[in-house]
């Protein structure tokens, strides 16, 4: 059964086209990962699904309820972390998620028991009478995770939940994720991070408002064509440049590392090896390698490349 | 619309008391400003005229002069500062705005009275405020008269061997406010005023500052109702505005010494009334313009100047331009000026005042209902 489904949703701000024609499904239980850069349209799709945000044209569902019609009663089924959660910092960690509980109307009954499972779930029990203004970045979204799941939503909306946060602390919260996966929750995130993507089910590549891709993660590595050389050599910057120039490919930094798509094996290495002897540029080796996301943005579009 | 959840409501109610409370700034404004403004406007504004600096330049010297110029000294609205010796010093002392008027008595200002004849007598002032000078000029004025009666007076004795009838006596007595002290009417107003200025400031940055904190996406984000919304915050800040007119009242009463006629219970439920419209306009501001800043420059300036200029506290609503006096039906400042003043010196009650406690009602009813109507829900 699909949650989330978008038929050529629409909308604009003045002149500016923040999301166009977004066509989409997502499945029950499934991890979404809306992924693209700042300004791709993640959070206006974000708001155009939650029903606080009306659309120009085009219709959403979620749970089965339209996004424009329903929409005060899409927002009983739903959990909703914006990108600046909505946490009051001078209330504790329990008043926060007390005041959330009151707003969604969670029964009296098997409440506190509810509380203490999100308190003991996300590590924040020896922190519930803290205010929530003295918490860290990473227990601050924790916190405002768990005042969205207060009402046992069914469909989970997070933007960019784990921008700015620690390592550490991300893996936590994606722990925290998938066991709500497991209680066939259905997860619609976004994020500009790319290893947060590749922990999704399926991902849709945002860019400039448009669906550029939608697929599994390996769906959409697969959709990059060629071969994905990995260049080592000395000065990388200038090579890259130079590589860039000689048109073996689409070509990019990755640290000290060059990636070049090019469109045979063979052929591309032939030809960096030979760009990079011309100009007196020792070269240590070159692989072919499985293209990661951010390959994939980087060639696939043309103003993300570094 | 339908279907408040007093859950909800509650809920937002408590969070907001939990802000005031853990907020020592907003705590401060909300009981220690309209105290202060009540001070500073209470002890200001007086508008009695008391101990006007006088010079006076006795160029006589004899008994009668000395009398004259004795009865300026024992007014309490003279106060003779300086003692001139040539029209140059006078003009110097007014000039520096020592002295505001000056009393010049003649040379020969002893020997014609003594002599029974017509004598002048110069009083220079700095007309620079027309009001004061205007009022200063009546005192000099009635304490010449005075003094000239008298002469009068006793020479038709030396004349008929018994004082004479004079044929009109002036009896007055003020009603309402017997001494006649401009703090009894100042104060009821001065409360209208700073009660319509707070209760707007307070809720002003209430919803502004969730739009600006993001807190707003999230709380649309949930089944909350903007009428539930509206109604839970504006219930903390009933309870301020309230105990803030509790405090006025009782300043005005033990501070400023300001009796009260009417009844107590009529005055704080008209005031629970007018407190409400007030609130539900900061809320109406503060949804609207979405910046803190704005919406407390906003609230100040759209509350507090009609309130204090068109209300009738500072200025007679009769003498101002027609155009101006259609205007002031508008300023809501104005039913709660002309109701405390009724109540506070006259005693009035519903009787009397029913037109202006009417007019509030629907000023509340009306600011209301329009803050409901005027969230909604939505981004952009």
């Amino acid at each position: 059964m699909e949650t989330v489904r978008t038929q050529a949703l629409t909308r604009r701000f003045g002149e500016l086209v923040a999301l166009e024609q977004l066509t989409l499904a997502v499945e029950e239980g499934e991890i979404f990962g809306l992924v693209g850069p700042d300004g791709a349209g993640k959070t206006t799709t974000m708001r155009l699904l939650t029903g606080i945000l009306e659309p120009s044209s085009g219709e959403a569902w979620v749970d089965g309820l339209h996004a424009v019609r329903d929409a005060e009663a899409i927002k009983d089924r739903i959990g909703y972390m914006a990108q600046r959660f909505g946490l009051y910092p001078d209330l504790t960690v329990q008043e926060n998620i007390d005041f959330y509980a009151e707003l969604y109307d969670v029964p009296k009954a098997g409440r506190s028991e509810r509380l203490e499972r999100l308190l003991a779930f996300s590590n924040l029990t020896p922190f519930r009478r803290r205010l929530a203004g003295n918490l860290s970045g990473g227990m601050k979204q924790k916190l405002g995770l768990a005042c969205a799941l207060i009402h046992t939503p069914r469909v989970l909306f997070l933007d960019e939940p784990t921008n700015g946060v620690d390592p550490v602390s991300r893996r936590d919260f994606w722990r925290i994720l998938y066991q709500l996966q497991q209680e066939r929750v259905t997860i619609f995130v976004s994020t500009a991070y790319l290893d947060e993507a590749e922990r999704c089910n399926r991902i849709g590549l945002l860019h400039q408002g448009r669906l550029m891709a939608c697929d599994t993660v390996d769906g959409v590595k697969g959709l990059l064509k060629g071969a994905l050389l990995e260049v080592q050599c000395e000065s990388p910057r200038r090579a890259a440049v130079l590589l860039r120039a000689g048109k073996v490919g689409s070509v990019a930094l990755f640290g000290d590392r060059v990636h070049v798509l090019a469109d045979d094996a063979d052929r591309g290495r032939a030809a960096v090896e030979a760009i990079l002897r011309t100009e007196g540029l020792a070269c240590h080796a070159v692989d072919v390698i499985e293209p990661t996301l951010e390959d994939i943005f980087t060639s696939a579009l043309p103003s993300g490349a570094a | 619309m339908s279907g408040l959840n007093f859950r909800r409501l509650v809920a937002v109610a408590r969070k907001e008391f939990i802000h005031v409370l853990r907020d020592p700034r907003a705590l401060g404004i909300a009981i220690v400003l309209p105290m202060i403004m009540l001070m500073i406007f209470g002890y200001a504004l007086t508008m009695d005229l008391d101990r006007v600096p006088l010079a006076v330049w006795d160029q006589s010297r004899t008994p009668q002069s000395r009398e004259l110029v004795s009865r300026f000294e024992g007014s309490r609205y003279f106060s003779v500062v300086a003692r001139p010796g040539s029209y140059g010093e006078v003009e110097d002392t007014l000039a520096r705005g020592q002295t505001m008027m000056a009393l010049v008595l003649p040379v020969e200002f002893g020997r014609r009275v003594a002599s029974g004849r017509k004598v002048q007598v110069q009083v220079l002032t700095d007309g620079s405020d027309a009001n004061t000078t205007t009022l200063a000029i009546s005192y000099a004025d009635a304490i010449v008269r005075n003094y000239s009666q008298e002469i009068l007076v006793e020479k038709a004795r030396q004349l008929t061997g018994r004082p004479p009838a004079l044929p009109l006596d002036l009896r007055f007595r003020a009603w309402f406010n017997t001494d006649m002290e401009s703090r009894i009417f100042i104060v009821p107003g001065l409360i209208a005023v700073i009660m319509m200025l707070i209760a707007a400031l307070l809720t002003s940055l209430t919803v502004a500052r969730e739009w600006e904190t993001g807190t707003m996406e999230q709380l649309i984000s949930t089944p909350l109702r903007g009428s539930e919304l509206i109604l839970g915050k504006l219930a903390p800040y009933f309870a301020i505005g309230m105990v803030d007119m509790l405090l006025s009242v009782l300043a005005g009463r033990f501070l400023f010494d300001v009796p009260i006629r009417g009844s107590l219970l009529l005055l704080f439920g008209v005031s629970a009334v007018y407190l409400v419209g007030a609130l539900s306009l900061g809320i109406l501001i503060s949804a609207k313009a979405k910046t803190q800043l704005l919406a407390s420059q906003f609230a100040f300036v759209a509350t507090f100047l009609p309130a204090f200029l068109l209300s009738g506290f500072m200025f007679d609503i009769g003498n101002m331009p027609r155009a101006l006096q259609v205007v002031t039906y508008l300023i809501p400042a104005r039913y709660f000026v002309a109701f405390l003043r009724g109540l506070y010196l006259k005693g009035t009650g519903l009787a009397q005042l029913w037109p202006e406690c009417l007019l509030m009602v629907a000023f509340g009813a009306l600011m209301l209902l329009a803050a409901v109507r005027t969230f909604k829900k939505r981004l952009a």
